[in-house]
């Protein structure tokens, strides 16, 4: 018979020929859909999108870290002329319910609206919204809100926020308490006993930083009065999480928040948490008939939005062998949340994805406690809550190693979970599905020429310089089980995840896909094109993955969004099964228009579903498409064929058992092992990293060159996080570095040489074997901080107890080690 | 003038080129070159990153000098001709460093790539075949916070090594 009925052939206009590819696109670095746009100028980002009529939103925040606002007045603001209007938090409060809580008391008793209601509780908080016709007219504005404050004392340091002097910032919740937990795996006494050393850690403190996307927060809301639905441009990158918060506070349904995205400059996990500022450009939308314009201002970034978590370790013991095996540990993890639980207290569960890091040791008591301060409130920021842990477990590798005289590379090795024993069972159920972390050691060292360290230590130290190599090696936990949430409160409803992908064969034979996702640079156009390409065997030039996200496509669920080093695997996932539902569908409608044949005879290739014998007997997409959609009549009646399919892709998640604590909290764990090698001049501290390495496994690759990129992302945050990025605040509750000109970031002149290299361990629980990647664990700051105590040894021998470590820093670890660095006991037990 | 009333404020007509297009618009003298390029010409491609004239992403050429356009105002460009990231590609053929950065996956999520493409533009006019000790200092002005700059790098030496051929 003929490739072509009559019937397809009346319809479909001339196109373009879809070529077959000579090789699956999976594992190609195919170019970026993306980068055409984007290389032009023609991405559309928040803030280029602009509405007739369109006030300017400026926010008046706080210059006191703690105070009551005893009167705030907005008469003089409003009678200006170009100014529109304001809103307060007296009407926030009676527009809206407070957010709602994620953990159980005290942090449950929070009151937190979208704007301050009564009190102030750290500078940048925002009081009054104004509104006006110009940008610099709000502005203006602002200035001429009258705000009476009486300021109250501060808390900036965590570890005195439970003092009784100190003054409670939530009384509702009756002290700085917010939430604490114990979480104990195994016997710990009987590791200690069987060790033949203690040692004993006495503080180690994860500093505040975060990524600084270089594009802020931002969003442009229309109302539409008639049908009572908002629709918000916004480079918020969890829409399913916004969408919770947002809808019970303002009082209506999830479907009147219409989310829309194009492209977003950046995210990080830092723009999980704008709703509070959505809420109010939403009332403003519809308080003002206006469509209202919101872009944060970089030192209102800097101020007021998701800082990363800070957290102390403190009273740690390891347990020990002789040789360097590692038994257990205990520690007092403490949490500095900042001013309001905005995604807080997740980060007192999340780091239990990664409890025993990369090691074998089977005991572990971690008492997690987390407070508040008057700080900017901290939420995810790249590797949220575990990077901090790893940063600790690190740390603990490389003293132990230090104080026991033994090479950190070796013990490394010995303590490693071995490639023969995954898929692995942490000690609190999590699954490790694939990995050989002494193999990627190798390579990384290998990388930076490490059989002849030694020879370029002794060249450094001819030239006066101290040098030292340190290897960091992390895990990059990716698809959460939201299940892990019900360890912080018993009470939540939330367990599994989801993502959704539609995948469709227009009129035309045009293949158009959507996401539930909100990419900002991950390059999931382009990903999803290559695995859409390879099911349905046509060109990836020929799959049209729209832009961003939009409510209206219906193709996201409660968890979509961009985040958490899931989308290989929640996102393909959706793909992938979307794709696999359409080329079936193809197959059912090729069988019945080549004249009955088997749906196992066919094939799809070179654009056409054809029969796997006769090639010849073809048909081609665009006939499809326009059989279905246009020419449908005297199709049977069973054929039940849309071309228009919808996969929700679920992982395979259990709820955790909560008694124990224990379960898998993440399906894929991607790794990282990279090393540092700095030289140190011991006059004044200051360091150059002069070689690195980072080497990454993430299982299979759809795209190395993206994975690639991704990998030099995170490291470079990891390199500015450890040698300069802070948010250092003063004791009256002043941040220090509120811009780029005080925050400094990496910028060209910074950069060390760097050394790629890869292993693929698939993933055996993922149906691309792929695992989500990323965040990448900040093993970058790990790398550095040993490689500067590597360098030390011999030089005051200080221990490396902070993971900000400037130039002053080394300075006086290289002054006065013995107070500068950690303090640290061995015991024999 | 009252408390209540706005600021004083002076507009002027300014006449600007920008990609070889002559723009002539009423500006308040305080408006950013910046701004009136993105808001009032609606050229969104120069991006805003910081206020501080830090991070490079609204870099633009001004009468063949990079300027960050943040740190002008609009009164300051009257009469001067401006290219921006929408003039580099040549009737949808992307220059070549345009190119380059495409294949050398010198972007992620392509908000600071606008700044990051005039620099490199305003660098190979100068220096046509920089090394890399010349590429970093001539990018050093912008921030980009996706990449860790090395694929940058990359794509820069390979723009002017395909140039020269």
């Amino acid at each position: 018979m003929s490739a072509t009925t009559d019937s397809s052939t009346t319809i479909a206009p001339d196109r373009v020929e879809i070529l077959a590819p000579r090789e699956p696109y999976k594992g190609q670095n195919v170019p970026r859909k993306e980068d055409r746009r984007l290389v032009q100028g023609q991405g559309v980002f928040v803030d280029d999108i602009k509405r007739h009529g369109m006030g300017y939103v400026h926010f008046v925040r706080s210059p006191y870290a703690h105070a009551h606002i005893t009167a705030i007045d907005v008469s003089k603001a409003e009678s200006m002329k170009g100014v529109y209007g304001t809103l307060t938090g007296e009407e926030v409060a009676s527009l809206t319910d407070p957010f709602f809580q994620l953990s159980t008391p005290p942090g449950a008793h929070l009151k937190d609206y979208a704007l301050a209601l009564g009190k102030v509780r750290y500078v940048g908080e925002a009081i009054v919204a104004v509104v006006a016709e110009t940008r610099e007219l709000a502005r203006d504005a602002s200035e001429l809100v009258e705000v009476e404050y009486e300021p109250l004392d501060a808390v900036t340091d965590a570890r005195h926020a439970l003092d009784e002097s100190k003054p409670v910032l939530h009384e509702d919740s009756g002290s700085n308490l917010m939430w604490e937990g114990v979480y104990e795996w195994g016997d710990l006494d009987a590791a200690f006993a069987e060790a033949d050393k203690v040692v004993k850690i006495d503080e180690l403190h994860f500093h505040r930083f975060n990524s600084t996307p270089l594009e802020t927060d931002g969003a442009l809301v229309e109302f539409n009065r008639g049908t009572g639905q908002w629709t918000i441009h916004t480079n918020n990158q969890f829409p399913g999480f916004a969408q919770i918060m947002m809808g019970p506070a303002m009082r209506c349904g999830l479907d009147k928040l219409r989310f829309v995205t194009q492209d977003i400059g950046g995210g990080f996990g830092n723009k999980i948490t704008s709703h509070p500022q959505l809420v109010v450009c939403c009332l403003l939308a519809r308080k003002l008939r206006r469509p209202v314009q919101w872009t944060e201002w970089r030192t209102d970034f800097h101020m007021s939005m998701s800082h990363g978590n800070e957290r102390w370790f403190h009273d740690t013991e390891v347990a020990v062998k002789s040789d360097g095996t590692l038994l257990g540990f205990r520690t007092k993890a403490l949490d500095d949340a900042g001013a309001w639980l905005r995604y807080e207290p997740l980060g007192g569960v999340i780091w239990a994805q990664v409890t025993p890091g990369m090691y074998r040791w089977r005991h572990i008591r971690l008492e997690f406690t987390q407070v508040a301060t008057n700080k900017a409130p901290v939420s995810p920021n790249r590797g949220y809550s575990r990077m901090q842990h790893l940063w600790f477990t690190e740390r603990i590798i490389d003293i132990v190693a230090h104080e026991l005289g033994l090479d950190p590379i070796e013990v490394r090795k010995r303590n490693y979970i071995r490639v023969e024993d995954m898929p692995y069972e942490t000690p609190n159920g999590c699954v490790y599905d694939s990995g050989d972390y002494a193999q990627m050691l190798d390579v990384a060292t290998e990388l930076i020429g490490w059989p002849g360290i030694e020879e370029k230590r002794l060249d450094a130290a001819a030239r006066g310089k101290l040098l030292g190599v340190g290897i960091g090696s992390t895990l990059d936990s990716g698809t959460n089980n939201f299940g892990q949430s019900r360890m912080i409160n018993p009470e939540l409803q939330f367990s599994g995840n989801n993502e959704v992908a539609t995948v469709k064969l227009d009129i035309f034979g045009e293949i158009v896909v959507t996401l539930g996702t909100t990419p900002q640079g991950q390059g999931h156009e382009t990903t999803a094109g290559q695995v859409v390409a390879d099911i349905l065997g046509c060109s990836v030039d020929d799959v049209h993955v729209r832009a961003g996200h939009d409510s209206y496509w219906n193709s996201h669920a409660g968890f979509s969004g961009t985040y958490a080093s899931q989308f290989a695997v929640t996102g393909l996932g959706a793909v992938k099964g979307a794709a696999d539902m359409l080329a079936e569908e193809i197959k059912r409608l090729g069988s019945v228009i080549l004249g009955g044949v088997p749906v196992e005879a066919l094939e799809l290739a070179e654009g056409t579903v054809r029969i796997k014998d006769n090639p010849e007997a073809a048909l081609p997409f665009m006939a499809c498409g326009a059989i279905i959609n246009a020419n449908n009549a005297g199709l049977p009646e069973d054929l039940d064929v849309t071309l228009n399919c919808r996969y929700v892709y679920r992982p395979p998640f259990e709820v955790p058992d909560l008694e124990r604590k224990f379960g898998n909290l993440t399906l894929t764990y991607a790794a990282q092992v990279h090393a540092a090698v700095v030289e140190i001049d011991p006059e004044t501290g200051y360091y150059e990293v002069v070689d690195y390495a980072a080497v990454d496994d993430c299982g299979t690759r759809i795209n190395p060159q993206i994975v690639e990129g991704q990998v030099m992302g995170a490291t470079a945050h990891g390199l500015g996080g450890v040698m300069h990025e802070i948010f250092e605040y003063d004791e009256d509750g002043n941040l220090l570095t509120p811009n780029f000109y005080d925050y400094h970031v990496p910028h060209a002149l910074d950069m060390p040489p760097l050394k790629t290299g890869f292993v693929e361990s698939p993933s055996p629980f993922t149906s691309l074997g792929t695992k989500g990647m990323g965040e990448g664990g900040g093993a970058g700051i790990h790398a550095v901080c040993a490689a500067i105590q590597d360098a030390l040894r011999g030089h005051g021998d200080a221990i490396v107890s902070d993971s900000s470590n400037p130039y002053r820093r080394v300075w006086e670890m290289l002054d006065h080690p013995d107070t500068a660095g950690a303090r640290v006991q061995v015991v024999d037990a | 003038m009252s408390e209540n009333a706005a600021p004083v404020s002076s507009s002027r007509q300014i006449a600007v080129t920008i990609n070889g297009t002559l723009y002539e618009r009423e500006v308040e003298a305080r408006k950013l070159l910046i701004h009136f390029i993105r808001d009032d010409v609606d050229l969104t491609g120069s991006h805003i990153g910081c206020d501080t004239g830090n991070c490079g992403a609204c870099s633009v050429i001004v009468d063949g000098t990079l300027v960050k356009s943040c740190m002008m105002l609009a009164v300051q460009a009257d009469g001067s001709s401006i290219e921006t990231v929408e003039g580099l590609a040549d009737d949808g053929e992307l220059a070549a460093l345009q190119q380059a950065f495409s294949d050398h996956h010198a972007l992620q999520c392509g908000y600071c790539t606008p700044g990051m493409l005039m620099s490199a533009t305003a660098l190979l006019r100068t220096n046509a075949h920089p090394s890399e000790a010349e590429i970093r200092k001539g990018l050093q002005g912008n921030i980009c916070r996706c990449t860790g700059y090395w694929n940058i790098f990359e794509a820069v030496k390979t723009a002017s090594e395909r140039v020269a051929k």
